[in-house]
């Protein structure tokens, strides 16, 4: 027998749902429109837009480096990442308390404060070229949810299995490899998931540190805007949506979406 | 392949705190000794200062004459069984039992053989492509045991294996662990703060508290013959009466406890008694009469408790209150005068240290 909802929580659902969707379908609406203007609902039925995108060359350009920064900063957080997180949840009782909020201070920093920052530093103090800027502030920007995720994977990681291994004759690194991260799996390709979103879709750090001739997809969007209020401006979107909904796919293919609930 | 265990003078500290001074212990080829004691007496710091966890600030800890005080964990080939389990969750219930053979670099079919010989005799072969999280407790338990045991290691190290367990299954696993110990001829420690676990399974027995041995002796000899007063409360005698010889007779003294209370007491059982002595006497060693004439420690008796197979009484008596149990036929209300007559076997004899 089903169980009998209350209407109100119905009601709150449907509501809460509509929120959530509700701007996407009129991204997406606008993005298939075949006006030369912004819409909804669309007038026309046209792909032109998202063949739009890859018409124009800064578009093109702006994909790859936004692709390459997000995997590059995705790779250093998790390189820097993983260790601190192993650390701070293996010596917790031994080091002092205030190291793991050291880790988590750029989420509270404000990203345009964080993005200024570096651009006074990086670009300024050390003319650090914008490709490498790009890099090292967005790994900073993730960082913080690198650290989050995989501390929070560890915290139920039982590290007398750790124990185990090492008295069976597996070296400490080698058990890090083999036991260790096998087991938090799942809380790696979340922190992974979650850091190369974030890193695709920044804008208020990336403005900052973007320059002539690099600049990251959402700036270039920006951009455009500025000149141009055409519905490439929803194709991007809802191309950046879908590659934000393939990657999740493929891991929900390949492992199974159980490893979030993990 | 089995080992004796040698630890010499070991003081450890974590941080500024001292958890072990100067702790020796001697385990011989073969034998299962348990460290037994309350949490925070330092057994499980000695379990994982041999296993390599921690290190000494002082002493020396060998294996068969082998030095392994500064020798890495991993190179030190013990087998080590966790309370929790620490079963490899990603690995199957058959590699989790061949991750030490597979270190030592033993693979295929005779990495295989032995699994699954070794599976057998802890009863899962049935069980072996199974995922950890698929087993019960009691299996998970028998896994991690499959997977020390099979690496044959000199020496075979237990930390409370089985306080996760059921009472009903903590028994039986007991005498298991002990069988496959015995068949083996491992040298085994076992930590636990379980005494009738410590007692039940072992050749002999530490009883630890604030980081000493107060007295490693086998059980037997721990229950009846403690050695002093902290062991005799430890194997529950309850009642320590400090007395004085004041008279010697032959095979018989005479002692005076506080409040001028006499007692004659048989050398026969007790042995030698010094002249200022501690008599340690369990709530059975304390016969509750209210026959008067008899000699024995006059007292008022307090809250009679049920036993089952004894009533028991607070007595309050001028050596202060008193454990002592009454026959089931004669329940003695609470309030009324009575004695409590020394039961030899059930009393020892402490030195005053």
């Amino acid at each position: 027998m089903p169980t009998k909802l209350h209407p109100a929580l119905i009601g709150f659902t449907v509501i809460v749902f509509f929120f959530l969707v509700g701007p996407l379908v009129i991204v997406v609406g606008s993005a298939l429109s075949d006006t030369t203007y912004l819409t909804f609902p669309p007038q026309g039925l046209s792909l032109r837009w998202f063949q739009n995108i890859f018409e124009i060359d800064a578009f093109r350009r702006t994909i790859l480096t936004s692709l390459q920064v997000a995997v590059i900063s995705t790779f250093v957080a998790l390189i820097i990442g993983i260790p601190a997180s192993y650390a701070m949840s293996r010596y917790r009782i031994q080091l002092p308390g205030w190291l793991s909020t050291l880790f988590v201070l750029p989420v509270l920093v404000p990203e345009l404060v964080l993005g200024f920052s570096l651009l006074k530093n990086l670009a300024f103090q050390f003319n650090a070229p914008i490709y490498l800027s790009l890099i090292i502030g967005h790994t900073i920007l993730i960082l913080p949810y690198v650290i989050r995720v995989i501390s929070a994977s560890l915290a139920s990681f039982d590290f007398s299995i750790e124990e185990a291994a090492i008295s069976l004759g597996s070296p400490p690194l080698k058990t890090f490899f083999t036991v260790l991260l096998p087991n938090v799996r799942s809380g790696v390709i979340a922190a992974f998931i979650l850091a190369f979103i974030t890193s695709i879709n920044d804008v208020s750090i990336s403005i900052f540190l973007t320059g002539p001739g690099i600049s990251t997809l959402p700036i270039q969007l920006l951009a455009h805007m500025e000149q141009f209020f055409d519905p490439t401006v929803a194709s991007v979107s809802v191309m950046l949506m879908v590659l934000t909904v393939a990657v999740m796919a493929t891991v929900e293919r390949t492992l199974g979406l159980t490893f979030l609930a993990k | 392949m089995t080992k004796p265990l040698s630890i010499r003078n070991i003081t450890a500290h974590y941080g500024q705190t001292k958890v072990l001074e100067d702790l020796s212990l001697d385990i011989g080829e073969g034998e299962l000794v348990s460290l037994l004691g309350a949490s925070g007496c330092g057994k499980t710091t000695t379990l994982r200062l041999v296993a390599g966890f921690l290190q000494p600030t002082s002493g020396t800890i060998t294996l068969g004459g082998k030095d392994l005080t500064r020798l890495p964990a991993h190179q030190r080939d013990i087998g080590l069984v966790f309370q929790n389990y620490a079963l490899f969750p990603h690995l199957s219930v058959a590699d989790n039992v061949g991750f030490g053979l597979k270190q030592r670099g033993v693979s295929g079919e005779a990495k295989t053989k032995r699994v699954s010989a070794m599976l057998e005799r802890v009863g899962l072969a049935h069980l072996a492509d199974r995922l950890p999280g698929a087993l019960s407790g009691g299996q998970k338990q028998r896994v991690a045991l499959a997977r020390a045991l099979v690496i044959e290691p000199p020496l075979l190290m237990f930390d409370e294996p089985l306080s996760n367990l059921d009472a009903k299954l903590r028994v039986d696993m007991r005498v298991e662990i002990r069988q496959l110990q015995r068949a083996n001829g491992t040298t085994s420690v076992y930590v636990t703060h379980d005494q009738e676990e410590a007692f039940s399974i072992s050749d002999r027995v530490a009883i630890m508290h604030a980081g000493k041995i107060m007295q490693l002796d086998t059980p037997e000899n721990l229950y009846q013959r403690p050695a002093n007063a902290f062991v005799a409360r430890f194997v529950g005698f309850e009642n320590l009466i400090p007395m004085k010889v004041v008279g010697r007779d032959g095979a018989q003294i005479t002692a005076e406890a506080a409040g001028g209370v006499k007692l004659t007491l048989g050398l026969e059982h007790f042995g030698a008694i010094p002249d200022n002595f501690v008599l340690a006497c369990r709530a059975d060693g304390l016969a509750v009469t209210d026959n008067m004439a008899v000699e024995g420690i006059p007292t008022t008796l307090g809250l009679r408790t049920y036993l089952g197979r004894a009533y028991q009484y607070q007595s309050e008596t001028a050596a202060g209150t008193l454990v002592a149990n009454g026959p089931l036929s004669r329940p003695l209300e609470p309030g009324s005068l009575a004695k409590l007559v020394p039961v030899p076997d059930q009393c020892t004899i402490l030195s005053v240290e």
